[in-house]
């Protein structure tokens, strides 16, 4: 039950973030949007390692050999990947920042290839 | 008009895709059979105590090799892409007060070793490289913030950042050399599980991700910050 | 009992990521934005990932609001300058 809520929420974050980057019309918002999408996807992929009435994969010495483990894979794998999505998010607004400076606006309307 | 009709129809494309995730969950208790594996063999081939720490470390460590890279250009890239021109030089009008200043430099060593504190331990308790390097960027970003310095050292911070990535390299290729293959941290003793120091190379490798990982992401800060010149003015 | 909180920080967060997206105020925004972070890390820590939980609070909702705020402040500054310049 706690997996279908935690994957819905995540995919209702994807699908808000998508609508934010393809709707919002400031630089600053459609990077939000994407940082949004960012932790959605993050949210469905370790709702899927979640067992039941599992513990964190950590032995120490209240473990008993029945204890069930949450899958460890897709905490390993996130765990990367919101290192690697800080490091696109500032990547990001390096270059909305020097777009800001060439141009003297973050709205994404004054970008255009005839606006040069 | 057409545009947010456009944005709609993404938006539907979006959810048919990710609609099958929310309806065909997966039911069984039992785990998927690779991790299954890993949580049999990892306690007796590695002896950490921190499963996700074996697999981020040894059994997927070329994918943390491969992300520090990935983590490194991105840095090399905002510092390239906001290199200083000069004349963005603003001057600051605030003077941070004494307080604010000896609060910060208190609490700066405690941060410091907190962040120590995580990445050592990262095969016994959850945390690890990556959780500590942020805690002690967060760390210099308080003296930043605080008014306590102005400006990092580069050198010392790039220095930092390469000898710990070749350490990192140096280490995996030891294992080449002296245990089963690259990464591999068995060629040191495995030592008492669940002790400092256990499991074979798996903190020697964990704590210079953590130095990489907090040079690059102070080198990402310094880079984003304004530039200001602080005048001895105060508010 | 479990389940009420997931689902209360579910809607917590879908609620913080449209504030984030509609809000007039672009720091306000920043701030909403590192609320989602902030509370998805609080998630992690019911669904037994303590690992991604420590990671997702220092990264997603300190690191990454301050440098968007780094950000902010920069397309601020180039433009209209301190009047007391």
């Amino acid at each position: 039950m706690i997996i279908q809520i935690i994957v819905s929420v995540g995919a209702l974050l994807v699908l808000i973030g998508l609508w934010g980057l393809l709707t919002r019309r400031n630089l600053i918002k459609m990077i939000i949007g994407f940082s949004i999408m960012d932790t959605g996807t993050h949210l469905i992929i370790v709702g899927l390692g979640y067992r039941e009435g599992a513990t964190a994969p950590i032995l120490d010495s209240s473990i008993t050999p029945g204890t069930h483990f949450v899958d460890p894979i897709p905490s390993a794998l996130v765990l990367t990947a919101i290192v690697i999505g800080l490091a696109v998010t500032a990547l990001m607004l390096a270059y909305a920042v020097r777009l800001y400076s060439s141009r003297g606006s973050a709205l994404i309307e004054d970008f255009k290839e005839n606006a040069l | 008009m057409i545009k947010r009709f456009l944005a709609i129809i993404a938006l539907l494309g979006a959810a048919a895709v990710l609609l099958p995730f929310v309806l065909n969950l997966p039911t069984e208790e039992a785990l998927p059979e690779l991790a299954s594996k890993y949580i049999e063999n990892a306690p007796g081939e590695l002896g950490a105590a921190n499963l996700v720490t074996s697999i981020i470390v040894t059994y997927r460590g070329l994918d943390t090799l491969g992300e520090v890279a990935v983590l490194f250009a991105a840095t090399a890239a905002v510092g390239l892409l906001l290199k200083r021109t000069g004349n963005e030089v603003g001057v600051s009008h605030w003077k941070s007060s004494e307080i604010l200043k000896s609060g910060g430099g208190f609490l700066f060593p405690l941060i410091i070793l907190y962040g120590v504190y995580i990445f050592l331990h990262g095969h016994l308790t959850p945390g690890g490289g990556f959780q500590g390097g942020v805690v002690i960027a967060t760390g210099f970003l308080l003296l930043l913030l605080s008014g306590s310095v102005d400006s990092f050292n580069h050198t010392v911070m790039s220095l930092v950042e390469s000898l710990s990535g070749f350490a990192y390299v140096a280490v995996a290729l030891a294992g080449l050399i002296w245990a089963a293959g690259f990464l591999d941290p068995r060629f040191l003793p495995q030592g008492d599980f669940g002790r400092l120091f256990s499991a074979g190379a798996i903190p020697v490798i964990y704590s210079l991700i953590g130095l990489k990982v907090g040079a690059e992401l102070l080198g990402i800060l310094d880079a984003m910050r304004c530039k200001v010149r602080r005048e001895g003015v105060t508010a | 009992m479990n389940i009420f909180i997931v689902i209360i920080l579910g809607v917590l967060m879908l609620a913080a990521a449209g504030t984030a997206l509609y809000m007039k105020s672009l720091s306000a925004a920043v701030i909403a934005a590192g609320a989602v972070s902030l509370l998805a890390s609080v998630l992690y820590l019911l669904l037994a990932a303590p690992d991604v939980a420590m990671t997702e609070a220092a990264i997603g909702s300190a690191l990454t609001t301050v440098v968007f705020l780094y950000a902010l402040s920069r397309m601020r500054g180039t433009k209209k300058e301190d009047p007391r310049d």
